[in-house]
Order: C-alpha cells, then structure tokens, then sequence
C-alpha cells in the first residue's frame, strides 16, 4: 500500500483537520466528526444531513454549502457513521423546521441513521429519510440488501437542498428526494480495486486486462468479471443496462452524470462522456444537464459509473438553483 | 471455576473477547475483504478497545447487565457499519435481562436469546442468510439445551462454542442474503461470513473466560 497517510488509524481525523484548514466557510467539529456550515443553525429552514463511510470524497462533506447539505457525517473508512455522530449534527443545525436525511441503502447506514431517527425523535426533532438506491447492478429482491445508493446521491442532494434553501416545508423536501431516486439509475465498472488503509491491500485482485462489471463504492467485487474492452463497448453495455432498467423513452431529456471512481483521469471521463453522449443520442435521448468528474468515489478504485436521472422542469430548475460548496459551486 | 454469571465474569468475558479480537483482527478483515469491503477486523478492534475501556470505568457494584448493557452502548457510539448497531444491541438486550447480581445458565441463555432476537429484528436476517446469526442461532440453542439438560456453565458454554463454530464454518457454501455480501450473488459463494467468525469468536471468548 501506497497511500499519503500518516497511519492507517488516523486516516479520518487527520483528512478532517485538512478540511477544517482548507474551508474557513465550514464548521469542521472534529470530536463529533461532523461538517456543517458555519451559519448553522438557520432558524425555520428544513435540515438536509448526509453522511456515510469515508473514503467517497467529496462525498459527503464536499457537499456541504448554501444549496446542498446543511452538515455531513463522515463514517472510518466504508463504515456508516454512528448515531451519536448523526445526533450531533441535527443538534448543532436543526433551525425547527425539520431535517432530512439522505442516506444511501447499505445495511449498516440504514441501521444507524435510523438509530439516530429514533434518539432525535426522542429530543422533539422530526426527522425524514431519503433512501437512495439506484444501483441497477443489484437485483432488488428478497434475496439482497435491495439495491446500493451510488451516484444519484449527489442529484438528490442537490435538488432537494435547492428545494430547502428556498424555505419547502420538511416533507416537501423529502417529497422531491425521493422523486430523484426514483427518476435515477446508475451501474458501474471497475478496472482495478480500491486499497482500504487499515485493510493494507487491494480489496480484490484483478488482472491488468481485466475489469470488475456491476461495482459499487465500498471496495466489494462486482457482479461478474469480464475482458477490458475499448471505451465505446464498454459504455455501450453500461447505457444498455440502465436504460433497461429505466423508464426512459426517445424525446426524453436526462441529468447524465460520469463518475470517476478515484484513480481515473478526467482525460478517460471525457471519452466516457462522449461515447455516452453517442449512445444516448441512438436512442433518441437528450442531455440535458451533465456532470463530469470525481463526485462519488471509492478510494483509489480506477472505473467510472454512469448515472442517469429523467429530467422534468422542477428537478431542472433545482439543479440549476446556485449552490456554494467545496466541490460543487456555480451561481 | 464459576456457574454464575455476575460481574466479574461479565468483564472477563468481554477482555477476553477484545484479546481475541486484537490477536484475529486481520483474520476477519481477510474474510470481510473477500466478500464485503475489508473492515470488519479493524472496526471490531476499535471497538473492543472503546469497550475494555468503558467497563472498567464502570462502579464495582455494577451487575452483570450493566457491563454487557454498558459494552452494548460503547458498540453502537464507537463501531458504526452494521456490526456496531447489531453487536451493539445484542449486548444492550441481553444485559437489560440481566438485572441481578448473579444470573444462572438459564438466565444467560434467556438473556442472550433477547439478544439474538434485538439482531434479527434489527437486520432482518434469518439462518442460512450467510450471517452472524448462523453462529448466534445455534449457540444461544446450545446454551438452553445445556441449561435444560441441567450442565454446568463450563459445559454449556463450550457447547455453545463449538455450536457458533461449526454455524461459521456452515456459511462457506452458502449464497448471501443479507448486508454487503449479498451484493455479489453467487460469488459470495465459498467464502465464510466474517460476521458469523466473530460471533463464533465472541462465543469461544465466554467459554475461555468461564474456564479461566
């Protein structure tokens, strides 16, 4: 393992007190391991709070900002963070109007923001939940955790903190949340695995021509194994299996998002981009608003995913709406 | 050699438990890593330190209950993931169980059959879901088959031992259905679930603390 740590243990605590350094416009409490903006709390303003494992900068904390989230909860490295944790940042930003927590479906983040439900509720505060899951990878059944929450967790943090600076009320906020994922799917392929620093190795091995199909953001193999192949093949099954999945017919418009996982250069994002423009464009399908670049990563995994989210007039003039933060700024 | 459970073999157990999962953390992170995201070794540890720490903090009129129920809380503010809300309650139930000073076989198996049933409330999971609750299931049984049939606490937690470490061995053929693993279908196939080997680990740590 290669990696600019100090030691594998004080990987959280030290990246915080980076990001306490490089963003005065942010509260960086580093014993309760919570970001939140520093004109918290706003009174009558709904409440947005994300959080999850380390390691998916910017996400969560990168997000934090007039127009996106009102405080993140970065977990150790792929590990939810804990209720205490969660509690702390509605306290220290609840304006009474209610807060909504955007929480992507993995077991144990489900488990501990409900936990963190549960003690708030207890303290008088209302709190929502937004549950992302638009992994197409997964199959959403009995049999699994139901699908992963990936990349369309930046468009509903994005459109339902647009919705909150504006003054909605809680549920409203929630509302369009949820209407996001439900309009958004993602899929995703890894070309080498992430190193998790405690864990001091590759989270699976991979031979140099050889990809994982169906990742998601933590490290796991994904669902099959398969030859690496030129970009455009390699999109063209990805667009496939989301459109699949989708409800999406010609003369719709998209939101398309191309992620990089990590250790992938924008240079390779941009051909992805292209080759998705293409594909999309054979099927009749609009751009309407795009996103290139690390937005949801998973350490040093090198891959990209594609998320896709059907565009109507609301969820446009959302993420349009200006926001301020340390990795998303335009207006 | 004890047939009680009170307080000082409560805390026994849990040091012995934080010893084993600081001489195996990197065993479960191999596990964890060949079918989840390779953390489950060190969360653990992290964890089991906040707890040693925690109850030896604790009155010296604490029941047992309180050092489990005090171990259980430390776990859900310390550990995060799924382990820690899932370890986390099993202790926290169990212990609000155990109100008196000393609790017999039957007692400790009632308790942590409370405990079993916080966890699978919790994660939804049942036996053959390629979980922890493979081990927990057949060990707390083991632990009330001993306590009916009337053995010693040396006895049945040895029994329950070996139960929560044939149940981990079980899960290698099995396909997950629950927590991460489950994301990978058939490929978590062939792989022994790391949350199963730490219970087994847990269950192994009472029988070594009874013994000692």
């Amino acid at each position: 393992m290669k990696k600019l740590i100090n030691t594998p243990e004080s990987v959280l605590d030290d990246a915080l007190a980076g990001i306490a350094a490089a963003h005065p416009e942010l509260t960086v409490d580093r014993e309760n391991r919570v970001i939140h903006r520093a004109d918290a709390p706003r009174p009558g303003k709904v409440t947005l709070i994300s959080g999850g494992g380390s390691g998916h900068e910017p996400l969560h904390g990168g997000f934090v900002g007039p127009g996106m989230l009102d405080a993140a909860c970065p977990g150790e490295v792929f590990t939810s963070p804990v209720p205490d944790q969660l509690l702390a940042a509605v306290r220290a930003t609840d304006g009474g109007a209610g807060v909504v927590f955007v929480v992507k479906n993995y077991t144990g983040d489900v488990m501990n923001f409900s936990l963190a439900a549960e003690l708030a509720a207890e303290e008088g505060i209302e709190v929502r939940t937004v549950l992302v899951n638009d992994d197409v990878a997964v199959e959403d059944s009995t049999f699994t955790a139901g699908r992963r929450g990936t990349g369309a967790t930046v468009v509903v943090e994005k459109v339902a903190g647009a919705l909150a600076e504006r003054g909605a009320k809680a549920a409203e906020v929630a509302s369009v949340g949820e209407r996001a994922v439900a309009a958004s799917r993602s899929f995703a392929v890894a070309l080498t695995a992430a190193t998790v620093p405690a864990a001091g190795r590759p989270g699976f091995d991979l031979p140099e021509d050889e990809i994982e199909v169906g990742v998601g953001i933590h490290g796991e193999p994904g669902r099959r194994r398969a030859p690496l192949r030129p970009a455009r093949e390699l999109v063209a099954e990805v667009v496939d299996t989301i459109l699949a999945d989708h409800t999406l017919s010609a003369g719709d418009e998209v939101i398309a998002l191309v992620n990089g996982l990590g250790a992938t250069p924008l240079l390779e994002l941009y051909i992805v981009y292209g080759e998705v423009a293409a594909r999309l464009a054979e099927r009749g399908l609009t751009i309407a608003r795009n996103l290139v670049g690390n937005y949801v990563t998973s350490l040093d995994m090198a891959g990209f995913s594609l998320t896709l989210t059907k565009a109507d007039p609301e969820l446009l003039e959302l993420w349009d709406a200006p926001v301020h933060t340390a990795a998303l700024r335009r207006g | 050699m004890r047939n009680d459970l009170d307080r000082e073999l409560a805390l026994a157990w849990l040091r012995t438990a934080a010893a084993a999962v600081e001489r195996q953390h990197e065993e479960l992170t191999a596990l964890d890593a060949a079918i989840g995201d390779g953390d489950h070794g060190s969360n653990l540890r992290r964890g089991f330190a906040a707890v040693v720490a925690a109850v030896d903090a604790l009155d010296a009129d604490a029941t047992p209950g309180t050092v489990l129920g005090k171990a259980g809380s430390t776990l859900i503010s310390k550990v995060g993931g799924a382990s820690g809300p899932l370890y986390g309650s099993a202790l926290r139930v169990a212990g609000a169980a155990l109100p008196a000073p000393t609790a017999d076989l039957t007692a400790l198996a009632e308790a942590l059959r409370a405990g079993l049933g916080a966890v699978q409330k919790l994660g939804g999971a049942a036996v053959g879901d390629k979980t922890m609750i493979d081990a927990f299931e057949p060990a707390v049984a083991a632990l009330e088959r001993a306590a009916f049939d009337g053995f010693t606490l040396r006895e049945a937690s040895a029994l329950a031992a070996e139960a929560a470490e044939a149940g981990a061995r079980a899960t290698i053929p099995l396909q997950a259905r629950k927590g991460r693993a489950s994301y990978l279908g058939p490929r978590s196939v062939g792989h022994q679930d790391p949350g199963a080997t730490s219970t087994a680990l847990l269950f192994r740590a009472l029988a070594e603390a009874v013994t000692a």
